[in-house]
């Protein structure tokens, strides 16, 4: 257990606490702060670890959404329709990973980015089983009071960010981690030393899509009702890129502090500037991307400690 | 006759397509940036031709010579004021700065022209041409021709002049090509301006046909991404080759199995592209 990993641990259960200090807004507040949380923790395992730049992160959202909505219309309960959900996402992001991650740079990014687009034609075409455009309605879990319902699907959400977490630090410190950090740093070379870069990406790939579509689960049961244009909206695939970004590519702690940051900046324009707020967060982008590159993680060294710069 | 007007109308289709692609395979060939703006730019041309048409009584014909130096003055500062700093980092950097302009100029377009379609209908309307069975639209027709006359002259520019033979040069090997002496950064920016003003073009030929609106750009973008794979990155035949491909692709398949599902299939045959032959139609292995 490493200090960062320490620190990422009890950020995570002061999180937890929340529900002492505010009201429902905080609670929904919370729950997307997990949900982005988990989002760009998952990102992180194929974009920050292996350094595949993915934009699929909307089409596994979408797909755990829908799953999980459609487990639950017809009468699965709660935990075992986001389970199967789960266990779906990771085993077609594998089998679609074996494939897709062939493709590298430029290439892989366009790939994943259709992806999206493919799945969200596809719900939008399959009428019968998605209600298509019409959206899909998702019954009440249960017919306990609001706030009581907002507190259960926080630390649902809460509870889902923890494992994703735990998981990201057993990969980063396993074998796994380590053959990913090989096969960013040079993929010819890990696959000559005998490496099976394949079954390293797709597992990643797998990792990384699971977690989000769990969190697509439970999305879909706390909001009632989802689209295809909602659920299977780019952004949710760029977001987590702009919120590693502004932590700190492949540092689990300054990722997860990122989506914190971003989802307060997002809450603030949001709040003040509704009809021009995607504009700011254009220009919040573009202001990282030129004068912070390496993240908010990047402050930490020379500010606090003087320790040797990476290079 | 139903085969031969699928064969038609991906005719004039694909050479829109092609229109549409051209510029983003320029400046992803030559500059290996993914121009998320791109859709955007098409959207403000058709608007700069719908505006001109409206207010100015300016016909589409002459907006087009409004909107290429416009649009390259533009192309040109952004890419030398933003793009040129980050150009040399990775794509993920470079494509989310993309997508961040893109978020600006998306957002300001809606904030000053609303999300409200709209249409450019000439008046008086131009017709259609019937040869037997076959129906073709005049202003598609003109759109058409216009589309190829501008491929047509960026091919030459690219094959005559000097600024293009230096673009071409960049895009093979850029070392090479600041040890000949090419000055990499303006024609970086050349480059992207050349991109943003085929992109205005393109837009200004779109209003004449399509329904204006900020929220098309994606689905422009969209077929930009799909032209480029298909036909093969940056060059003038491959983006021609590609726009062709993919329009009759979606004509066959939309007379098929329904219009529904055209843009499934377009992004399926993308993916099919890029796993098997991710060099394109028309591109060389290992030239990217």
């Amino acid at each position: 257990m490493t200090r960062v990993n320490l620190a990422l641990l009890i950020l995570i259960a002061c999180v937890a606490s929340l529900p002492l200090f505010g009201g429902a807004y905080a609670l929904r507040i919370g729950t997307i702060a997990c949900m982005y949380a988990i989002f760009a923790l998952s990102w992180n395992i194929v974009g920050g670890f292996a350094g595949y730049p993915s934009f699929a992160t909307a089409a596994f959202f979408g797909f755990g959404a829908y799953a999980t909505a459609i487990l639950l219309n017809k009468g699965v309960p709660l935990t075992v329709a986001v389970i199967g959900s789960l266990v779906m996402c990771f085993l077609l992001a594998a089998a679609l990973g074996t494939v897709l991650l062939r493709l590298r740079g430029h290439y892989f990014a366009i790939a994943s980015l259709s992806l999206v687009e493919v799945f969200r034609e596809l719900v939008n075409n399959a009428t019968d089983l998605t209600g298509g455009g019409m959206g899909l309605n998702i019954p009440l879990a249960s017919g306990s009071g609001i706030l009581a319902d907002a507190t259960f699907f926080f630390y649902a959400m809460w509870g889902l960010l923890l494992i994703t977490a735990a998981v990201v630090m057993i990969v980063s410190a396993s074998k796994l981690g380590f053959g990913l950090n090989c096969i960013r740093q040079n993929e010819t070379a890990s696959n000559m030393v005998g490496l099976n870069s394949t079954l390293y990406k797709s597992v990643a790939f797998g990792l990384s899509a699971c977690f989000v579509g769990a969190a697509g689960g439970i999305y879909a049961a706390w909001v009632h009702y989802i689209d295809p244009s909602d659920v299977f909206d780019i952004l949710y695939s760029v977001k987590p890129i702009v919120m590693a970004l502004m932590g700190g590519l492949g540092s689990p702690l300054g990722v997860f502090c990122g989506a914190f940051v971003y989802l307060g900046l997002e809450e603030v324009v949001w709040r003040n500037y509704i009809q021009i707020h995607s504009g700011v967060l254009g220009v919040l982008i573009i202001m990282l991307l030129l004068f912070l590159p390496h993240g908010l993680i990047s402050l930490r060294s020379g500010m606090f400690w003087r320790t040797a710069k990476h290079v | 006759m139903l085969a031969v007007q699928v064969l038609i109308n991906a005719l004039v289709l694909g050479c829109l397509y092609a229109c549409i692609a051209i510029g983003f395979s320029l400046v992803w060939g030559v500059l290996n940036v993914i121009n998320l703006i791109h859709g955007s730019f098409i959207v403000l041309g058709a608007y700069l031709a719908w505006g001109a048409y409206q207010w100015l009584g300016i016909s589409p014909w002459y907006a087009l010579v409004i909107a290429a130096p416009l649009f390259f003055a533009f192309g040109y500062l952004l890419q030398r004021l933003l793009l040129n700093r980050v150009i040399s980092a990775p794509v993920l950097v470079t494509l989310t700065l993309t997508f961040g302009l893109d978020l600006i100029l998306n957002n300001a377009m809606i904030y000053y022209f609303k999300a409200d379609y709209r249409k450019l209908t000439l008046s008086p309307p131009t017709g259609s041409i019937s040869l037997f069975d076959v129906v073709v639209p005049v202003d598609r027709l003109i759109a058409t021709a216009s589309a190829l006359a501008l491929t047509g002259l960026l091919y030459l520019l690219l094959r005559r002049s000097k600024v293009g033979r230096a673009i071409v040069a960049v895009r093979l090997d850029r070392d090479a090509a600041v040890l000949m002496g090419v000055d990499v950064k303006s024609i970086y920016a050349i480059a992207f301006g050349l991109g943003a003003a085929l992109a205005g073009c393109a837009g200004v030929l779109m209003a004449l046909i399509f329904p204006i609106s900020p929220l098309t750009s994606s689905a422009y973008l969209g077929k930009a991404f799909v032209v480029c794979v298909l036909g093969g990155l940056g060059s003038v035949s491959g983006a021609l080759a590609g726009g062709l491909l993919l329009a009759l692709v979606e004509g066959i398949g939309s007379t098929l199995i329904g219009p529904a599902h055209a843009t499934t299939l377009s992004f399926v045959l993308l993916i099919i592209f890029l796993v098997v032959r991710p060099q394109g139609l028309l591109g060389r292995k290992g030239f990217e």
